[in-house]
């Protein structure tokens, strides 16, 4: 030892691993304006589609004229529904177990549904060739209420069900009806209810939003003739899932597809599913013989493809006059739009949704859910949530103020009152879950010392009685949430898409000079994943983050996974990623014992490489053992440093949260202030705080642009009236509250690092404080709920209802 | 968001512009900042055949003082207001309301010709032009002509101007020395049309308003002066009851659209809360 070893600490810390505020190695490329996506791949010949979309939402398409299109210079071909006939594709499956058009297929069942495909040399041209295609409409009665969907007269909207009366999660009750998915016990529930004390039932909307990214979907496909194969560049969150998808409907040999996902500018959810534009780009590249192109504009991402939500939840509690909550009942009427194209876990009609007990032991619980069919674009997708997470998370967090209220109890002392207590773990919830780990009381008691949520309390009853002597006009609000999510989907016991196991993968290679690469099957849309993966490995291997090049994407070179979305790349991938390091580590503990002459049970592990016990002075450093691994590997080994992960996952994990927001609201113009925003997180395991904050701060900014006003609104007549970001909440940095964020640290017992995950729980969490903090500053003029979202002229009107405006 | 094919064209000065438009017809639109035209064509809503963009004559830019009056050439864009001296010390109301509008990245390209010729309902500085006394200079075949703010105006998207006459500057009389002014606009967010706007100019003497003037934009299909809520203030020190009735008084001449702002009774409230609050700021704001 001398002055030049580095000390224990200067080893660890340079390996930027686990804890680690790492800066975002992907970045370098970002901000330089060097990122790939795929609408900067260009190749030789590449022709353009663009898509005639109908202007109703719901009529019959009596016939298509493309004469005039095709005479215009440039364009190539029109494909229509019976154009994609010919090779079985006019209809597509839906993760969902629906069926979807491709094209209009005799009618149209929403607003900009796709009804004609046109390609041709440019963008341009392309355009100028929808503009002259000719569509005959009769126009049908329009269906954008959900709550009319399954009257008796309502207009029949998929005629292509008639006289099924079982769909792909059971019997259909009414024309209109998709599913009805029943959980929990509803005699038991019953029972509760009948001798509750107190009960309070209300109906609890979650409005259709959409998620939005900075970058539409889109996509190149290109098929080469000679050898029967097709490569699909796409902004895809789950690529091999997309490859499978493709060989199964389109009868290609799986490998004669390559699937590539470039650099994704954000997915949120909307990028799980397959879309009409994909299978119309592959189709005219097969055609045409040349690489079609095509993506997606503004005005087509917020209105064709996936939205989000459109829950309306009938939830009642039952509980003891002191506040003990002993029944849960909720009743769900889901709006799909015109197909089910819900990105849900196959066997899971309404995703996750029975996490709706929450954070809290109910001792009996019953939800049914029934899904229905509306003039409206197809989806469901998971916004920046494990699936129906968020409205879950709403539905039960409104909820429990609601009780307070009605109780006349202090929201945050409700709560403290019923969660499941530390020692409760693992916890099996009344609809069927078993959650892996918390300490509420702690993160809750936190959030509170941390704002000194009683001072606030205080300021609020002033505050009040200073409105009712007239002396202001500014009414205050304390949004109190406390959220449990579940994510990492998923255990292949209870989780598969199509049939597809929700396992994830991870590929490492080890180089000889003590460098590697490790190849996933997550894909990373902003996340982060090159800098986090490779931390993950520094910590297990002791190769420093920087050596470590993560690769995602190509369904060539990475071994099969199910994608990143549901928070699920930490809980599933991050163990894979763990799990394939150690294996690598246990060979290089044998090289270790072989170099050093001794027996491997004589090594011990030391930051950087192996030991032997008790003989400080022999130690052999991982970046050595990569170069044994290709020259002297013990006799009867195979040279070389390599593993592959394929990871189960033994249960869902369950991050969770106490969130805070303090809302000021002028009654007489409805404008509200977000004056102070506070976010403890409990993800388990943190890789990497930096990354966390940073995945905090952007879920919340999504959470308050959803519930102040971010939504998809459609009028009678079916049109969509929020078709831009005009109108369509798209927050600025300008009106993006200041941020606190802080956590506390419960890992997960199942999970090999302890990791949870925490890219949505911001959202899930988030928006149920600003909705509470809303509804918390009128409750005292005698409001109990007032549906989302929040913007200014809703404000106002609950303002008036309740009689504050003279 | 593709739009249709069109010919570009560039004249070097007024003369050129108005010659160009004459022979192309009404196919042909003259093109300042283009942050209203070129959006309706990327939707198709608008195809002209012919764009005429003005940015290459020089002389419809600049700011100049002409006796007791200011002079803006059509071409000078939001950001030039917001760095001007002579605005800035003259017409400060201009500089309150060019920050309101849009983003920056809107305000360097887009003109005060293209703002107040559109006749968008929307856009702010119609009813600053109204409340300041404006005139706006027309160029066309048939010579040049001066029309004032308040005759302008005739429907949305309808104005005075003929077709082949180009919009080629503003004029405003300077407001009384010691004038307070105050432009309010209700916004959902940055980028966004004004829910409900008012601007108001007025002077104080003694304690009481001496003089007042009123404009609103978007709440009615043009930018409106508010004579009547004006009146009902001057020689009063802006009391309660005075405030009420300049509100209630420009309510009444009120007519927005329900749309994603809000519906009407919503917008016509804050329109009214919006003249209050100008009115106030805007005396406290007076020497």
């Amino acid at each position: 030892m001398n002055d030049l070893t580095p000390t224990r600490e200067q080893r660890t810390a340079a390996l930027e691993g686990m804890g680690c505020k790492r800066k975002r190695v992907e970045d370098i490329r970002f901000t330089q304006g060097k990122g790939n996506y795929v609408d900067d791949v260009k190749l030789p010949g590449m022709l353009h589609g663009d898509f005639v979309r109908s202007p109703h939402a719901h009529a019959r398409v009596k016939s298509i004229n493309t004469d005039e299109a095709l005479k215009v210079p440039g364009v190539l071909a029109v494909i229509t529904a019976e154009t994609l006939k010919t090779v079985n594709l006019a209809w597509m499956p839906t993760l969902a177990g629906d069926v979807q058009m491709v094209l209009a297929d005799g009618k149209v069942l929403f607003q900009n549904q796709e009804v004609a495909f046109v390609v041709a040399t440019d963008r341009y041209a392309a355009d100028d060739g929808v503009s002259k295609v000719v569509v005959d409409y009769e126009a049908l009665p329009v269906l954008v209420d959900p709550f009319k969907s399954m009257a008796p007269d309502a207009p029949v909207l998929r005629e292509d069900l008639a006289g099924k009366t079982t769909g792909a999660h059971g019997p259909r009750k009414h024309h209109n009806h998709i599913f009805e998915w029943s959980v929990g016990d509803k005699e038991l529930t019953d029972a509760a209810f009948n001798k509750a004390e107190v009960t309070i039932k209300e109906m609890i909307s979650y409005h259709r939003t959409h998620p939005s990214p900075l970058e539409t979907c889109q996509c190149v496909c290109s098929f080469d003739k000679i050898k029967g194969e097709l490569t699909i560049w796409g902004t895809f969150q789950a690529p091999h899932v997309i490859r499978t998808v493709v060989a199964l409907i389109a009868k290609l040999p799986e490998q004669k597809i390559h699937v590539i996902s470039p650099d994704i500018g954000g997915g949120f959810g909307n990028k799980v599913g397959a879309y009409p534009g994909y299978i119309c780009a592959a189709v005219a590249s097969i055609v045409t013989g040349k690489p079609v192109k095509w993506v997606e504009d503004r005005i087509e991402n917020l209105t064709a493809t996936s939205f989000a939500r459109d829950y309306h939840m009938t939830t009642e509690i039952a509980a003891t006059k002191d506040g003990k909550v002993t029944g849960l009942r909720v009743h769900v009427l889901a709006d799909h739009g015109a197909f089910d194209a819900c990105a849900d876990p196959s066997k899971w009609p309404a995703g996750f949704f029975n996490i709706v007990t929450g954070s809290y032991d109910f001792p009996v619980a019953h939800l049914t859910v029934d899904g229905v069919y509306s003039n409206k674009a197809p989806g469901g997708v998971a916004y920046r949530c494990s699936f129906r997470v968020t409205e879950a998370a709403y539905c039960i967090e409104r909820a429990m103020d609601i009780l307070a209220q009605k109780l006349g109890m202090d929201p945050a002392e409700l709560r403290l009152k019923n969660f499941i207590r530390r020692e409760q773990f693992p916890y099996h919830s009344a609809l069927g879950w078993e959650y892996d780990s918390g300490d509420y009381h702690t993160a809750m008691r936190k959030m509170m010392e941390s704002t000194d949520y009683a001072a606030l309390r205080k300021e609020q009853a002033e505050k009040r009685e200073a409105f009712k002597r007239g002396e202001t006009r500014e009414v205050m609000g304390l949004g109190v949430s406390f959220f449990t999510e579940i994510v990492g989907a998923g255990p292949s016991k209870n989780c598969d898409i199509l049939g597809i196991a929700m396992f994830d993968s991870c590929e490492i290679r080890m180089h000889p000079t003590g460098a590697g690469i490790a190849r996933m099957g997550t894909k990373s849309q902003g996340q982060g994943h090159e800098t986090t993966w490779a931390q993950i490995i520094a910590s297990e291997i002791g190769i420093p983050a920087d050596n470590i090049m993560v690769e995602e994407g190509n369904t060539d070179t990475a071994p099969y996974g199910l994608g990143t979305y549901g928070s699920r790349s930490t809980p599933v991938a991050g163990a894979a990623i763990a799990m394939a390091a150690r294996k690598i580590k246990a060979k290089a503990q044998m090289i270790a014992a072989y170099k050093l002459e001794v027996h491997e049970d004589d090594l011990e592990w030391d930051i950087d490489g192996f030991r032997v016990k008790g003989l400080p002075e022999k130690f052999m450093s991982m970046k050595d053992i990569c170069w044994a691994a290709y020259n002297s590997v013990p006799p009867g080994m195979e040279p070389g440093l390599e593993a592959v992960s394929y990871y189960d996952p033994p249960n869902m994990t369950y991050p969770f949260g106490a969130y805070l927001c303090v809302m000021d609201i002028d009654v007489d113009t409805g404008v509200y202030k977000v004056r102070r925003f506070y976010a403890l997180d409990d993800c388990g395991t943190r890789i990497n705080p930096m990354i966390i904050e940073g995945q905090v701060h952007g879920g919340l900014t999504e959470a308050f642009a959803i519930a102040m006003g971010q939504e998809i609104r459609y009028d009678d007549g079916g049109n969509v009236v929020t078709g831009s970001f005009m109108d369509f909440f798209m927050p600025t940095a300008v009106e993006t509250p200041r941020w606190e964020t802080d956590f506390t640290v419960t890992p997960s017992p199942h999970h090999p690092i302890g990791a949870k995950g925490v890219g949505e729980s911001p959202n899930v969490g988030g928006v149920p404080a600003f909705s509470n903090a809303v509804n918390d500053a009128f409750s005292f003029l005698g409001s109990t709920h007032i549906q989302m979202p929040h913007d200014y002229w809703r404000n106002w009107k609950a303002a008036k209802s309740l009689g504050v405006l003279g | 968001m593709i739009p249709g094919p069109f010919g570009y064209h560039r004249p070097a000065s007024v003369g050129d512009a108005i010659k160009l438009l004459a022979s192309l017809g009404e196919e042909a639109r003259p093109l300042a900042g283009g942050h209203s035209l070129i959006p309706m064509m990327k939707l198709r809503l608008a195809t002209p055949g012919h764009l005429v963009d003005l940015h290459g004559i020089a002389g419809l830019k600049g700011i100049h003082r002409d006796g007791n009056r200011i002079a803006i050439g059509a071409m000078t864009t939001q950001h030039e207001l917001l760095a001007s001296d002579e605005i800035r010390s003259s017409l400060p109301i201009l500089q309150e309301a060019a920050a309101l509008i849009a983003d920056p990245q809107v305000r360097y390209r887009g003109t005060i010709g293209g703002n107040v010729a559109n006749g968008d309902p929307g856009n702010d500085m119609p009813a600053l032009m109204l409340t300041l006394g404006a005139a706006y200079r027309l160029e066309g075949p048939s010579g040049a002509r001066e029309v004032m703010a308040s005759d302008f105006y005739q429907g949305a998207y309808f104005t005075a101007l003929e077709p082949g006459e180009i919009l080629t500057s503003v004029t405003i009389p300077l407001p009384a020395a010691g004038h307070g002014y105050a432009y309010e606009k209700l916004k959902r967010k940055v980028g966004d049309y004004a829910t409900a706007a008012a601007a108001v100019v007025l002077t104080m003497a003694g304690g009481k308003v001496a003089s007042c003037a009123i404009g609103l934009t978007n709440l009615h299909e043009t930018p409106l002066l508010a004579v009547d809520a004006a009146n009902a203030v001057i020689g009063t020190s802006l009391d309660a009851a005075s405030l009420k009735k300049a509100a209630a008084a420009a309510e009444a001449i009120m007519s927005p659209a329900a749309d994603a702002r809000g519906p009407v009774e919503y917008r016509k409230h804050v329109g009214g809360i919006m003249v209050t609050r100008a009115l106030q700021r805007a005396a406290h704001r007076a020497k």
